[in-house]
């Protein structure tokens, strides 16, 4: 049946119909939907890990059990998950094993740009770059065909404009298959420097067989037509490159990124009158030519940053540049920000206000770092808050300890903050540590976690609770707080701070987007009583404004959660009384 | 056919997903070759988004560049003068005339231009503006305003109401049909 779907989708159809037993999963940007949409499968078992690592290992697991299993992540969790894997290219798999990491060139939603492509072949773990839907649901399943036969985890590497587009695709039913017996052998299985030793050779001798295989794979294709120019190209660069020339110049298009075929390139190569490579982000095919002696054009034309379009490939490469009329008018940006009754929008007015220094995470939070809140210092990766306080504390002592805090958000604090915490109770840094539990993964989209309660069905699962869980590691000082009572957040900030042990703060509400939170009825200003102070305006609410001079509500964003009325002075936020 | 492109753009939350699932169905039952673009994510949070529409025979790029948009659906004004450079010089634009005040303008530090809709009449571009909010709430609710949109949209195109019902119906879950259906004909009409 012909069906449009998202590439996430597609690849989560792939693992269906390949006969994928188990997923675990860590959600990401813009890999989350594979393992939503997986989970509508009631075949597959799939569920949220508490982060990449512990999901790569449980998926390993299964497979080595004997079930085909499923990981997916996006790029920065392939950084935590890379200790499994690098072992795991050694071991090679039972069942077959796919991992899918999602790059995200662009920074749509993303700390930084690196390219996945790098840790496939450090790992020596080949890896498949589908170009749109279709070909996320075909090489999902060759995925499989190829970690089977030959004993390798495979990467099935999407990237932001192949995952979040929908085209069309073709699916067939499910094919079940038998469990594969596990069988001990301690040479394979246990890593052990005397085993390892052994198991390295077969890897290398893999990637040999993996490159003869990759030199005439169907899914490396050579598209003849003009040949004054050749391209190499892959992934969403390759829809760039067709929908600017056509068949027009030739195309390599290689749906494997590791690892790269060579004579198959030479040939190529040696067909066109110049040789040019469409790769996003880094140069790896390009330098691959390179090593082989070709002369090529790559990065010297096209940019290293961001995301290629049509119009950019044709710009750099000769092709015709579309170009249409802008208004002369400035158009004022409109940046990401913090929604209406976010019940992060309370701690971070706090924190601006006692002049915190704040050491941030990865998460919706990562938005009190905007002006006027500007109530952050440093975000870099998952968890690294709770790390970075304590180092920050440990190198300057009384001087920071009384003003500085760390933000974790519930998610992130499961997913790498507990190994923080355990470093300031163990070496006894005198840190404040905020977590800020909305009971949700928001910025994903709403994925539960092991704070929740919930499980990726939504039905009732473990629940770890966070002030036992402080408490157990050896925090004496730890309390909750309601953020939308500013009082009570600047009581419990001030007193954390000044207190001469560690501490954590527990800033707990839902977030306001959840389906079962019920809000207050929006409020309303009586412009008779505002005076036009502003004061309204430091927790930059996006359903506040001033028309007029006066404070102004929009009611169809306001839900009640009343920061604001707090902050005035003359009490001109009236409760309209109509129940949102 | 040469490919068309249609782009929708608006603020995060404001329901352009819905409406680019309508289209995708509508023109793949058309037996079109179709791709469309979305955005997730951290952009997503009262964020400018923009979701690309693409169909003709053979599409290769899900995504539309400058000067390239057969269409631009709009829920919100500045959104539309933000992406007018990727309209095709004789392409029309359809939007709600809502404005929604993005943090500059609200704290002050930009100010919402006037008269957007004369502006970019004056810069070549065919513009049907409507008060879809308006609509929608008349409609039933004020999430409907990518189904106002979409019955606006749907004078532009050649084809049968009945495909356009259609494919209502397999999008929308049947406890909102009616209202949907309604603001369909509200947008339509207008």
């Amino acid at each position: 049946m012909k069906e449009l779907m998202l590439g996430n989708a597609a690849v989560a159809r792939g693992l269906y119909e390949a006969g994928c037993c188990v997923i675990s999963s860590y959600p990401g940007t813009p890999s989350t939907e594979i393992t939503e949409e997986a989970a509508k499968y009631d075949e597959i078992y799939c569920e949220w890990a508490p982060n990449e690592k512990v999901a790569m290992e449980a998926a390993f697991g299964a497979c080595l059990a004997g079930k085909r299993s499923f990981c997916g992540m996006k790029h920065v969790g392939l950084n935590v998950a890379a200790d499994p894997l690098y072992t795991m290219s050694y071991t090679g798999v039972n069942a077959g094993m796919v991992i899918g990491v999602a790059d995200d060139a662009g920074m749509h939603s993303s700390q930084n740009e690196q390219d996945s492509r790098h840790h496939a072949i450090a790992s020596k773990v080949p890896m498949l770059e589908p170009s749109d839907s279709k070909e996320s649901l075909e090489f999902a399943k060759l995925a499989y065909e190829l970690s089977e036969e030959f004993d390798t985890p495979v990467l099935l590497k999407m990237c932001t404009r192949v995952a979040h587009s929908q085209s069309l695709v073709e699916t067939s039913p499910r094919a079940e298959r038998p469990v594969k017996t596990y069988e001990k052998n301690i040479a394979k299985y246990v890593m052990m420097p005397g085993n390892a030793i052994r198991r390295h050779p077969v890897v290398e001798e893999r990637t040999r067989k993996l490159q003869e295989w990759a030199e005439t794979a169907p899914i490396n294709r050579v598209e003849m037509g003009g040949t004054k120019m050749g391209i190499i190209t892959s992934s969403t660069s390759y829809q760039y490159v067709k929908e600017v020339f056509g068949d027009s110049v030739s195309v390599l298009k290689l749906g494997m990124a590791n690892p790269l075929p060579v004579k198959l390139i030479r040939d190529f190569a040696s067909k066109v009158d110049k040789l040019v490579v469409v790769e996003e982000l880094d140069p790896i095919i390009e330098n691959h030519c390179r090593s082989l002696g070709l002369e090529v054009t790559g990065k010297d034309a096209l940019p290293m940053e961001g995301e290629f379009s049509q119009n950019l490939v044709a710009q750099k490469l000769g092709g015709t540049v579309h170009t249409g009329k802008a208004l002369s008018d400035a158009i004022p940006p409109r940046p990401p920000v913090m929604c209406a009754g976010c019940p992060h929008r309370g701690l971070f007015y706090t924190l601006n206000k006692n002049k915190c220094t704040v050491l941030g995470d990865i998460g919706c939070y990562t938005l009190g770092a905007v002006a006027p809140l500007s109530a952050m210092d440093m975000t870099l990766c998952m968890g690294g808050s709770i790390s970075a306080i304590h180092g920050f504390n440990k190198a300057l002592g009384e001087e920071s300890e009384g003003k500085t805090v760390a933000v974790i958000g519930d998610s992130t604090f499961m997913h790498s903050g507990m190994t923080g915490l355990a470093n300031i109770a163990y070496n006894q840094s005198n840190s404040t540590v905020i977590i800020l539990d909305n009971s949700i993964t928001g910025m994903t989209g709403h994925q539960q976690n092991p704070t929740t309660g919930y499980n990726i069905k939504g039905d009732p699962a473990g629940k770890i609770d966070l002030e036992q869980l402080c408490r157990a590691m050896g925090f004496q000082r730890v309390r909750v707080v309601d953020p939308y009572d500013l009082k009570a957040c600047d009581q419990a900030v001030k007193e954390e701070l000044a207190a001469k042990e560690p501490s954590v703060i527990i800033s707990r509400r839902p977030c306001a987007l959840l389906k079962y939170v019920k809000h207050s009825a929006p409020l309303k200003v009586n412009v008779d009583k505002c005076v036009g102070c502003k004061s309204c305006m430091k927790i930059a609410c996006p359903a506040i404004s001033i028309k007029e001079g006066k404070a102004h509500v929009d009611n169809t964003l306001c839900v009640g959660c009343g920061v604001c009325e707090q902050l005035c002075p003359v009490g001109a936020f009236e409760s309209t009384g109509k129940e949102g | 056919m040469e490919t068309k492109n249609i782009m929708i753009v608006g603020v995060g939350g404001q329901g352009s997903l819905l409406a680019s699932k309508l289209l995708g169905h509508l023109l793949m039952e058309q037996g079109y070759d179709v791709k469309v673009s979305e955005v997730h994510g951290m952009s997503q949070r009262g964020g400018s988004v923009v979701t690309y529409v693409r169909y003709g025979d053979k599409v290769n790029s899900p995504v539309i560049d400058k000067g390239e948009a057969d269409y631009i659906v709009s829920f919100e004004l500045l959104e539309a003068a933000r992406w007018l450079e990727y309209l095709k010089p004789d392409g029309q634009i359809v939007t709600s005339t809502q404005q929604i005040d993005p943090m500059p303008v609200i704290t002050g530090a930009a100010q919402y231009p006037e008269n957007l809709v004369e502006k970019m009449k004056a810069a070549g571009a065919k513009v049907d503006a409507l008060d879809c909010l308006k609509l929608a709430e008349e409609a039933g609710s004020s999430k409907a305003v990518n189904i106002v949109l979409m019955g606006r949209l749907s004078h532009y195109f050649d084809l049968p109401e009945e495909a356009w019902q259609a494919s209502l119906e397999a999008m929308v879950p049947p406890k909102f049909l009616e209202l949907n259906k309604k603001a369909f004909q509200l947008g339509k009409n207008a």
